[in-house]
């Protein structure tokens, strides 16, 4: 199991400068240390600085070191690899790291550590084995509450735990139930939001996928601390086996009594069902989807109230998205400390991400909070597909803002990246190399929310064509100046004046992209 | 269910299970079976395994799935354990490759190295 990964820099200058007995040290030192299957030693390329030469990088914490000499190497690997104290004097500023993501030497077989809390049990379980998840502590944390914690104690467990909405916005999951609890109407209803229909997004069908149960008993335990006793799941019509393996576990665990009436012989119950989708990105909006659950067309409402106060059949109602579900059963066996434990102050937890593009490994990574993006493509994507250099990425699906190199080291929570003006999103990095053209990029995406409009307001509905036609013509040579002022001109209106989330982030493709790449955009004016 | 032992009663009784030895069998082979493994080609290479085993006439392994565990890349993904060691990580084990990591590993009881998934 490798747990870190040391780079010494490789460029000339270190290497006249002896990097190449600063490497041999450290692997020396580890190998001392019987370290040598933990810690995975490489070369990194350009460094932004000269001074500090040769520098060593440890991940995944992205400490910096410089100049490292090979004693000091030697004491690098004793003091912070052996027992996990940094070496104070060598410390120099991460920033010195240079905005090229390397790959790291890292063979492609090779597999990087996670943190894995929500993915905990996926790829470990049968998915179609209740007795399986009950194994790793499955139901376990239900139980607890059940009988040992009051409806109030599991709401403060969450909402000190400080877990935020994993579906994008990042909205304190113990306030939102809080503001339901505090309701004086009943029935209360729990909501799962798995509609995922961000496209590039696919973490929610593989969570429920391997390991469904862990979604039912995050309701549950939603259900008993706001005092509801349905709960429905709202899954995109095209997760046609996420959806048989839903009603597969429900089955199950009402056979156990695990779900159904008076769960375990106490007064609570709490039913489940399941209701899939028919294929509208815009059903992903909670109030669009609260509308379509109850048979109505999929435009969203307006807010206020919302859906704490006035949700599913005019009644308050959680909406949750299926990750954080997923991470209320750990929360409550394990408490709010240790979940506060990992991640950031400000985020704590992990996150789930679905990697894409051109990485060299795509999947399913599952990282602690504050983890930054250079880190999750470096080390856990194996870096860039075919060596090629990094360019921007996309974060959060097409929804999502595009972000540059010169933000690859923002550390990935939802308040960090809120402050350089750019979203965490629902956890979808799509990574592009040098060869992507950002105005073709725009255009995709913005074609796809024309498509996906859902014509209820006039800034969303026409902007977007309006905005897919300007695109267009730039992406012909056929615009001048004045078209692209008028583009960005639109684009703000739109993001502005739209009624829901789906035409607020419509133009935001166009907004980051000429934030940090207008230069592509003027590159094809006519004049 | 009525108490918080019958839970905790389940859980053994499963923990024991999945221990090889409480059912009696030599190997436990496990396929990911998400969507993406299927998308690559999981169920062919869970119907390959079977039939391999079949025609061996080996029926002490069980077989059986999971979900997705992160590595879409690497799809179909197939573990093995065999005995009491530890589980065996394959990477894009399509059909082809399938008679030649039952007779390594679960006959053998060699990990097939190059197909490995080194973590």
């Amino acid at each position: 199991m490798i747990r870190s990964t040391v780079l010494v820099s490789g460029d000339p200058i270190s290497l006249s400068r002896g990097a190449e007995d600063t490497r041999l040290a450290i692997e020396a030192e580890l190998a001392f240390y019987g370290l040598e299957d933990e810690v995975r030693v490489g070369y990194t390329g350009r460094v932004n600085r000269t001074d500090v030469l040769p520098v060593v990088v440890v991940y995944p914490e992205g400490i910096v070191y410089g100049p490292v000499s090979p004693e000091t190497g030697a004491t690098i690997v004793s003091e912070h690899l052996y027992k996990g104290r940094k070496v104070e004097h060598l410390l120099v500023s991460a920033e010195v790291a240079s905005a090229e993501i390397d790959t790291l030497g890292v063979a492609e077989d090779t597999l990087y550590a996670q943190k894995r809390v929500v993915l905990k049990r996926a790829g470990t379980i049968d998915p179609y084995s209740i007795d399986e998840y009950i194994a790793y502590d499955g139901y376990f944390a239900l139980g607890k509450a059940l009988t040992s914690m009051t409806p109030g104690e599991v709401l403060d467990t969450v909402k000190s735990s400080g877990l935020q909405g994993r579906g994008g916005a990042g909205f304190p999951t113990g306030l939102k139930w809080t503001f339901v609890a505090q309701q004086p109407e009943s029935p209360r209803y729990i909501v799962c939001n798995a509609d995922e229909s961000e496209p590039g997004t696919f973490k929610d069908r593989l969570i429920v996928e391997g390991d469904p149960h862990a979604v039912l008993e995050g309701m549950a335990l939603a259900g008993y601390a706001v005092g509801a006793s349905e709960g429905w799941i709202y899954i995109r019509g095209e997760y046609a086996m996420a959806k048989d393996i839903l009603n597969h576990a429900i089955t199950a665990a009402e056979e156990l009594n695990l779900l159904g009436d008076n769960i375990m012989g106490t007064s609570f119950s709490f039913h489940v069902h399941v209701h899939a989708g028919a294929g509208a990105y815009v059903c992903g909006e909670e109030t669009a989807l609260l509308n379509s659950l109850e048979g109505e067309r999929g435009i969203p409402r307006i807010r206020p109230p919302y859906p704490t106060v006035y949700g599913f059949r005019g009644k308050p109602t959680v909406v949750n998205n299926v990750e954080t579900l997923a991470n209320i059963a750990p929360i409550i066996l394990n408490g709010a400390d240790w979940f506060r434990a990992i991640g950031t102050e400000r985020s704590p937890g992990t996150k789930v991400y679905t990697m894409l593009g051109d990485v060299a490994l795509s999947g399913l990574v599952e990282a602690p909070m504050g983890t930054t993006l250079r880190e999750i493509i470096g080390i856990y994507g194996g870096g860039m597909k075919g060596g090629k250099a990094f360019k921007a990425a996309q974060t959060g699906g097409s929804s999502g803002t595009i972000i540059p190199a010169e933000l690859l080291d923002v550390p990935m929570d939802f308040a960090s990246m809120r402050e350089k003006g750019v979203g965490l999103g629902s956890g979808a990095l799509l990574v592009c190399d040098e060869d992507t053209d950002i105005v073709d990029l725009a255009y995709v995406l913005v074609r796809f929310f024309k498509t996906e409009s859902c014509g209820k307001c006039t800034p969303c509905r026409v902007g977007t064509a309006q905005m897919l036609e300007a695109l267009d013509r730039l992406r012909k040579g056929m615009a001048r100046r004045a078209d692209l002022e008028r583009l960005e001109e639109i684009a703000t209106y739109v993001q502005q004046a739209s009624f829901c989330g789906l035409g607020q982030a419509a133009p935001v493709p166009i907004l980051t992209g000429l934030q940090y790449f207008r230069s592509e955009f003027e590159s094809r004016l006519r004049d | 269910m009525k108490s918080l032992e019958e839970l905790q009663k389940i859980k053994e009784r499963a923990l024991q299970r999945r221990k090889l030895s409480g059912e009696g069998s030599r190997a436990r082979v496990v396929v990911a079976m998400g969507t993406c493994g299927i998308a690559a080609g999981a169920r062919d290479t869970m119907t390959a395994i079977l039939s391999e085993l079949e025609s061996r006439s080996i029926t002490d392994v069980v077989v059986t799935q999971t979900g997705c565990i992160g590595l879409c890349e690497f799809e179909p993904i197939v573990q093995i354990q065999v005995g009491e060691s530890d589980m065996v990580t394959y990477g894009k084990i399509d059909v082809g490759r399938v008679p030649e990591l039952i007779d390594g590993h679960v006959v053998g009881g060699v990990p097939v190295a190059k197909w490995q998934v080194r973590k």
